[in-house]
């Protein structure tokens, strides 16, 4: 976080050296892009702040069941449609884990978590455009459905 | 304009209904609150100085440089460097999706591009330090590797159903 402030600090600094009127349009065009989305970001924001609240229980619930398969469908949906930080989701992984859930199961709880953004879906479409927003994570879902299966084989728990 | 609008509107009574929340100690606010809490603080941290870089990228940084290393004119060694990029993204997609638009808009290929924003939000350094010391490494390692070749498939595969229709990412600053 620190290195983050540094580098755009000592990026200003050495841009501005160079070319006071560029570093000004280049601000200027940073603030522009960020006043149009930020409306998005606290839409995200809030949304996460909900979903977050009531997925908890639910992911306990629905991927320790019985059943592999229906454990491995909904772990990718779960975590598609939910959204939180990694200090939250790892130890909730763990806690599963210990409960005996499969790996393949919280590999694609995991992944499906990170690559698919059903919450952030609002403000992806405003940079990369509705079509490719929808597909891309059409794709990631299915990508992260392949990883699941993988680490699945990895850990003998599925058998071909 | 007024969808703007709205969603402040909507945010204004999301801080009154949290504020009165603390006020009368009504459980199911505080919590939301909480976790409101925990995404904002890190965005507010991260947005500012992401968007100063993303604005002296798009001044500073040449078309044909990055055409050479993302647009047409590169090697596939571009998901490498896709991936590299989105590796040292701070922020995971909450910048990353900026950045893929400031990349297009300088001639990136649309491959390169959904390969930086999925592997935005997988390849996080801090974030798979955390899960290999919770899960094991042996877990971070087979979930990291197996999708690097699933992620590019991916990606080239939208790119070809993206190329017929000449897609083009929406522009953010029309008064430039």
């Amino acid at each position: 976080m620190i290195s983050l402030y540094i580098v755009t600090a000592v990026a200003l600094v050495v841009s501005f050296f160079f070319d006071p009127t560029k570093t000004k349009n280049g601000l200027k065009k940073g603030f522009m892009k960020f006043s149009k989305t930020l409306p998005s970001y606290l839409k995200l924001l809030m949304l996460i702040s909900l979903i977050l609240l009531v997925s908890e229980d639910l992911i306990i619930t629905y991927l320790g069941q019985e059943n592999v398969f229906l454990g491995l469908v909904s772990s990718l949906v779960l975590g598609a449609i939910t959204m939180m930080p990694g200090f939250i989701a790892y130890p909730l992984a763990r806690i599963l884990l210990n409960r005996g859930v499969p790996y393949m199961v919280i590999t694609g709880f995991v992944t499906s978590l990170m690559l698919v953004g059903f919450v952030t879906y609002p403000l992806e479409k405003q940079y990369l455009g509705k079509k490719a927003t929808i597909l891309r994570n059409l794709m990631s879902f299915t990508v992260a459905g392949l990883i699941a299966i993988v680490s699945g084989i990895v850990y003998k728990e599925v058998l071909f | 304009m007024t969808k703007a609008k709205s969603n402040y509107i909507i945010f204004g009574l999301f801080i009154g209904f949290s504020l009165v929340s603390l006020l009368i100690n009504f459980e199911f606010g505080i919590s939301i609150w909480n976790n409101f809490l925990v995404f904002a603080k890190d965005m507010i941290l991260i947005l500012p100085p992401a968007f100063v870089l993303i604005g002296l990228f798009d001044v500073w940084a040449k078309n044909e440089t990055i055409e050479k290393h993302f647009g047409k004119t590169s090697s596939p060694l571009r998901f490498i460097w896709s991936i590299l990029l989105a590796s040292t993204t701070v922020g995971g997609t909450f910048v990353a999706f900026p950045v893929a638009n400031a990349l297009f808009h300088k001639g990136a290929k649309l491959s390169s591009i959904f390969t930086y924003v999925t592997s935005a939000s997988l390849f996080m350094i801090p974030m798979t330090i955390m899960e290999a010391s919770m899960l094991g490494i042996k877990f971070s390692a087979v979930r990291l590797i197996s999708s690097i070749p699933f992620i590019i498939g991916g990606s080239i595969l939208l790119e070809k159903v993206f190329e017929k229709t000449n897609y083009k990412l929406p522009v953010l600053d029309k008064n430039s």
